[in-house]
């Protein structure tokens, strides 16, 4: 976190200032384990494992909290008893369908609700659409009433499952998987279990060194089953925070720019599962289901509203039959092979460098090489709008620029400080920024470019006929503009995005106010409320003393400015502060109301005695203990009947890549995850393939603080470019002696898809460690080297293949198994032969000659 | 001489001839949060207009700038290194921070590849000498010009470029420098230097003109743990006081300070730190002393003989005219 994210580690400095320790568990040691109280370093892709020990410890020696958990979580909730557990099938669950390697989850559900299982759509069609990541915001469904065992005694309740299947994750298996020493790893579990429970609270914090893996839903899934058996979700100084990639990731997820939803999680209209407004209504908020999800269809009928302004309306189905539609995968990587593939014709790039900054470095580059054109908006020249004429494929041939295909458009884009709109962080708070100055030249915000296209394609299209430019040409694409650049207005925008009344134009005070009969307009139904009263709520910056501590008038946080989700788990079942020391939010009984530090994230005056009629469906259906209230149940899920392509509880398994056998199951990997498997997509051999010895090294990638993500932002800058002049490589005295390798002498990390140097830091920062029996080494490497910039290098993300997580199609980019060794790396062609050479020396086939711009053309690579 | 202004304790302001001058101001160090963002470093170079420094990866540790210098107002040290395998003798530390026990930060222990057996490392062998694991630290510190309170830089200095601001704080001005040169051996830490093909001589002006309209200095302002903290040096000293006192109750007895002595050899820095190891683990010298310090002596001494000469020579002359 210090390392890249020095500005809000701020705040863990303030923490600790005030008495708080820190625990940082890492491959390597960091800036951050500089100034934590115990480090502890562990192997790349073990995290399951590590964190089940962690359950596995909570369980065996009754550490939960066990009020929080019978009243607050579905551990007491029966589950079907066709249910099999990783334990009876040796690492899968039941429902595996070996051929298309998904599951059926019938017999994952609650019992009672198996039927709901064979509703559920196709886990193929799911996974394809990386459907699970629609449930950010809500709990899948899961209807009706559920059978409860409050004794936790029932063998099938969720409570026993748990235990079962975590039963194995003891401290000896943590350590042989993990390489964590056991006393460091029962340090870990006591200090997490002592600081939390009535009195104490521990929050939890992880990056993408979680998400990147093809297991990382299933890492963060532990994480909450930890939080919520500590009792640690809902309540001040807990949670689970999960630190994004860059500033206004979050939006951009709120908000998204991903393939597969729209604003507010909604989730993108699928070809054949959503044909009508009433199918994609009806699949979003489940009917008869119980929870705020209920309410879906005002959100929906005001986005379209949004969307298309007038033209949407009740006969039309507020044009939902304009809405693109998912025919199966689009996600970004197989958009790359596409590409490759010659399917893809254009491709816009806004604020993002794929060239460096994706997995498979290579296959981005040959994949932009092969469009008719590509548009990239950035601050400076990038690899990806200059690949065609330096990439490393000129180098070797690969890419002719005298015959690439690719016309690039370079539009120059106005950064941060020369546009005004608003960030969002890992709170989900929003924070408005004024523009400091005006863009220089020909640079423009992103905001000024998609308007003035929309403008630009309507124009063109104005005297179209065709039924398919009708969803272009009546779109609502009315904005206000300023200035000489007639730059749009941002806060008419955010008063969209907020919601207002069609009739007399007044926005929204919350997304209560959105209607489905088409008489309100709501561009995100989570944002509803930041334009409440026609004042921006995100400009809000009354200082921290000016206030209380919860600080509710900075900034404004969705929903409805609440700064802690279900926080109504704060307070007991009846309503009263669990402590004292960690009172939140609690019930007034003389008022009837919730009240307290934040707005309270219940109905305002449902008594915490309140017991729904049985069959009671939307937020009725909730009791008055339900502190969970987007779940179908109410319940935080320590299992998850629904909703995961991977199962229902987290299961270790190796990564894609690894150089050990699965120590727990027969099964190695995640059976579920997205492979594609092509010639110019190798993985390296595991386990149980026999030859593993080729890349014996594991090794994982980062960012320095010096630099930011792909390096356009700071490769470009003096003042950041000479803190980290030069692409290198963290290797521990060990692995160095092995090796040969010398301090800042060269040395060469290679893997099946490609060979990159850098000089080498020989570091006792990087520790082997004892993993099944053997000495695991392992290798460090920033990624933010290309070929542009004032300090130039290799790309470390070259070195990965792409293998997806099956929930949300995220790379596994964050532990890959390599060969180091020292010295340069062969040049040009010579690096594709050296390659080559692993490959077959690893038993993979060759990969045959790439099908890129130039055998298009007709011509052979690279002649 | 009575109140020698080259040592001792001293408000420098007045003594400089401010008739009532604002508080004198510093920067408090405090390296236990030093996270090592280097954002000290880019904020001054951003402010002051300072030039890249060149592109060298130096391997030493994070640390690609290498010292204070010309072109590096603030330099952010990093300090990698094992601790013993078995806690060294305790010493008493000549700053009086008491005794110094290596901090366990949770290096594993685990069976090194030249011991671990056949399977260590594929095969590949691992038989260079083993060497034992030890405990580890990383240490990060932002150095910076001290401002001393006997400044030696701006007694030698004979232009006047450099001057004593209202302040206390020390500054050389770039229009008046000729590059003579004179500071920098003058120096007890070896901060001010000369710019290779400009000839002056460039340090840390604490943003002279920041503060001077009410402003942090550029390092303090970007610093995101307040690691460095701008203000009063009075208030500065009792709240390292109190740090310290806070650190070395909770189980960090190494914490101490540096350079916030009125006694010591330069009358005290108006930049100082606080540090968990020996000034010398950091690349600090442990015992400045204002080079300065014996100028009057010396002058006296030097007086004195001249005299003595002078006297001889014309007891010679007179006695030789007898």
């Amino acid at each position: 976190m210090a390392e890249a994210h020095p500005v809000g580690f701020q705040w863990v400095v303030e923490a600790k200032a005030r008495g708080a320790k820190i625990i940082h568990v890492d491959p390597r040691f960091t800036r951050t384990s500089a100034l934590a109280d115990l480090y502890v370093p562990m192997r790349a892709g073990g995290d399951v494992a590590f964190l089940g020990g962690v359950v596995n410890y909570i369980l065996s020696n009754n550490k939960d909290f066990r009020e929080y958990v019978v009243a607050y979580t579905n551990a007491a909730t029966i589950v079907s008893d066709e249910f099999l557990d990783t334990e009876d099938l040796d690492g899968l669950f039941s429902g595996y369908d070996q051929d298309r390697r998904v599951y059926d989850p019938q017999s994952w559900q609650y019992a009672g609700h198996e039927p709901e299982g064979a509703r559920q759509h196709d886990h193929e069609v799911q996974r394809e659409t990386a459907s699970p990541l629609q449930h950010e915001s809500h709990g899948p469904g899961v209807g009706g009433e559920t059978e409860r065992d409050e004794t936790l005694q029932h063998p099938n309740c969720v409570y026993q499952i748990l235990r079962r299947h975590f039963s194995r994750y003891t401290p000896e298996i943590v350590e042989r998987v993990t390489g964590v020493p056991r006393d460091k790893f029962l340090a870990v579990c006591e200090a997490w279990t002592a600081n939390s429970g009535r009195e104490r609270t521990t929050a939890l914090v992880y990056s993408v060194g979680w998400t990147q893996h093809s297991v990382g839903v299933q890492y963060i899934r532990t994480g909450a089953i930890i939080q919520l058996l500590l009792g640690n979700m809902g309540r001040p100084g807990g949670g689970i925070l999960a630190l994004r990639g860059h500033a206004s990731i979050q939006g951009s997820t709120d908000v998204p720019t991903l393939f597969n939803l729209l604003p507010g999680y909604l989730p993108m209209p699928h070809h054949a599962n959503h044909e009508t407004l009433r199918n994609w209504i009806d699949a979003i908020r489940n009917p008869g289901q119980k929870g705020f999800w209920g309410n879906a269809e005002a959100f929906a009928v005001s986005l379209l509203k949004a969307y298309w302004g007038d033209r949407a309306t009740a006969e039309n189905d507020f044009g939902y039959g304009y809405m693109p539609r998912l025919t199966g995968d689009h996600g970004t990587y197989q958009q790359v092979f596409n590409m490759i593939d010659g399917k893809v014709k254009g491709y816009f790039l806004v604020g993002q460098n794929p060239a460096v900054g994706s997995a498979h470095g290579r296959a981005q580059r040959l994949g932009m090489a092969n469009l008719d054109w590509l548009v990239v908006r950035d601050l400076y020249m990038i690899e990806s709008a200059t690949f065609w004429k330096d990439g490393p494929e000129v180098a070797t041939g690969e890419i002719a620029p005298e015959r690439c295909r690719t016309e690039v458009f370079f539009l120059p884009a106005a950064s941060h400080v020369e546009k005004e709109g608003t960030f969002t962080q890992t709170q989900r708070l929003l924070q408005w920024r004024e523009k400091a100055v005006d863009p220089p030249g020909e640079c423009r915000s992103d905001l000024w470019f998609f308007y003035h296209l929309g403008k630009r394609i309507k124009q063109r299209l104005a005297s179209s006929t065709l039924p398919r430019d009708r969803a272009v040409l009546d779109l609502a694409w009315e904005y206000p503009t300023h200035g000489e650049l007639d730059e749009p207005s941002a806060e008419a925008v955010l008063r969209e995005i907020n919601g207002y009344e069609v009739e007399t134009g007044r926005p929204l005070s919350g997304f209560t106010e959105l209607r489905a009969d088409g008489s309100t307009v709501g561009g995100c139904w989570i944002y509803s409320g930041v334009y409440a009263d026609g004042v921006n709520q995100a400009n809000r910056r009354r200082p921290g003393d000016e206030q209380s501590w919860v600080a509710p008038e900075w900034g404004w946080a969705w929903p409805m400015n609440r700064r802690i989700l279900y926080n109504r788990a704060s307070a007991d079942p009846r309503g009263r502060p669990w402590s004292e020391r960690k009172a939140y939010v609690w019930w007034d009984p003389e008022r009837a109301e919730w009240t307290g530090h934040d707005v309270p994230d219940f109905e305002k005056n449902k008594d915490p005695a309140y017991r729904p009629v049985p069959g009671t469906s939307g937020p009725e259906g909730l009791a008055g203990d339900d502190a969970f209230i987007m779940q179908g149940d109410g319940k935080g899920w320590l299992y998850a009947p629904d909703g995961l392509i991977d199962g229902p509880l987290p299961t270790h398994y190796e990564p894609a890549e690894s150089i050990v056998r699965n120590p727990l199951y027969g099964q190695q990997d995640n059976p579920t995850r997205n492979i594609y498997d092509r010639p110019d997509n190798p993985l390296n051999p595991s386990p149980p393939d026999p030859d593993t010895s080729v890349f014996p090294f594991v090794f994982t990638t980062s960012r320095l603080t010096e630099h930011h993500t792909a390096g356009g932002m700071s490769r470009t800058l003096a003042y950041l470019s000479e803190l980290q002049p030069e692409m290198f490589i963290e290797v521990s005295p060990e692995l160095a002696r092995e090796r040969g390798l010398t301090h800042l002498g060269w040395a060469h990390v290679v893997t099946a898809r490609a060979v990159v140097e850098g000089r080498v830091l020989v570091t006792d920062r990087l520790a082997p460690l004892r993993v099944e029996g053997r000495t695991v080494h392992q290798i460090w490497l920033p990624y933010h080297w290309g070929t542009t910039g004032l300090t130039t290098g290799d790309s470390a993300n070259d070195l990965f293949g792409v293998t997806l997580d099956p929930n949300v199609l995220i790379q596994e980019s964050k532990v890959g198994t390599c060969d180091i060794r020292a010295g340069r790396r062969p040049a040009g062609r010579a690096s594709l032969a050296y390659v080559a050479e692993y490959r077959k020396r690893a038993g993979l086939p060759a990969e045959p000659a790439p099908r890129s711009n130039q055998g298009r053309e007709g011509e052979e690579a690279g002649a | 001489m009575s109140g020698n202004s080259l040592f001792g304790p001293l408000d420098p302001a007045p003594d400089a001839g401010y008739a009532d001058p604002p508080p004198r101001m510093g920067f408090f160090t405090d390296t236990s949060v030093c996270i090592g963002c280097k954002a000290c470093e880019v904020a001054c170079k951003e402010w002051n207009l300072v030039p890249e420094d060149g592109l060298n990866l130096l391997g030493l540790s994070y640390d690609n700038t290498g010292s204070l210098s010309a072109n590096t107002w603030r330099h952010v040290a990093f300090v990698e290194q094992p601790l013993p395998a078995r806690p060294a003798e305790p010493r008493v530390s000549p700053m009086g921070a008491g005794e110094r026990e290596p901090r366990f930060l949770g290096m594993p222990a685990f069976d090194l590849p030249g011991r671990a057996g056949s399977d260590g490392g594929n095969g590949a062998g691992g038989d260079g000498p083993v060497r034992e694991r030890t405990d580890f630290r990383w240490l990060m510190s932002s150095d910076v010009c001290k401002h001393c309170t006997h400044a030696a830089c701006l007694d030698v200095c004979p232009t006047g470029a450099l001057f004593r601001t209202e302040f206390g704080t020390v500054v050389v001005q770039e229009d008046i420098c000729n590059g003579c040169g004179y500071c920098i051996p003058a120096c007890p830490y070896g901060v001010i230097d000369q710019r290779a093909g400009d000839g002056r001589a460039w340090k840390c002006t604490l943003c002279y003109d920041r503060i001077s309209d009410g402003l942090m200095p550029a390092c303090a302002q970007a610093c995101p743990t307040q690691s460095i903290q701008y203000g009063p040096l009075d208030d500065l000293r009792a709240a390292a006081a109190r740090r310290v006192e806070t650190l070395n109750a909770n189980g960090v007895p190494e914490a101490r300070l540096y350079g916030h002595d009125p006694d010591d050899g330069v009358g005290g820095d108006g930049a100082f730190f606080l540090l968990l190891d020996e000034p010398e683990v950091y690349g600090l010298p442990p015992d400045p002393v204002v080079t300065t310090r014996d100028l009057p002596d010396m002058w006296r001494k030097a007086g004195l003989a001249a005299l003595a000469m002078a006297a001889a020579a014309a007891a010679a002359f007179l006695g030789g005219a007898r």
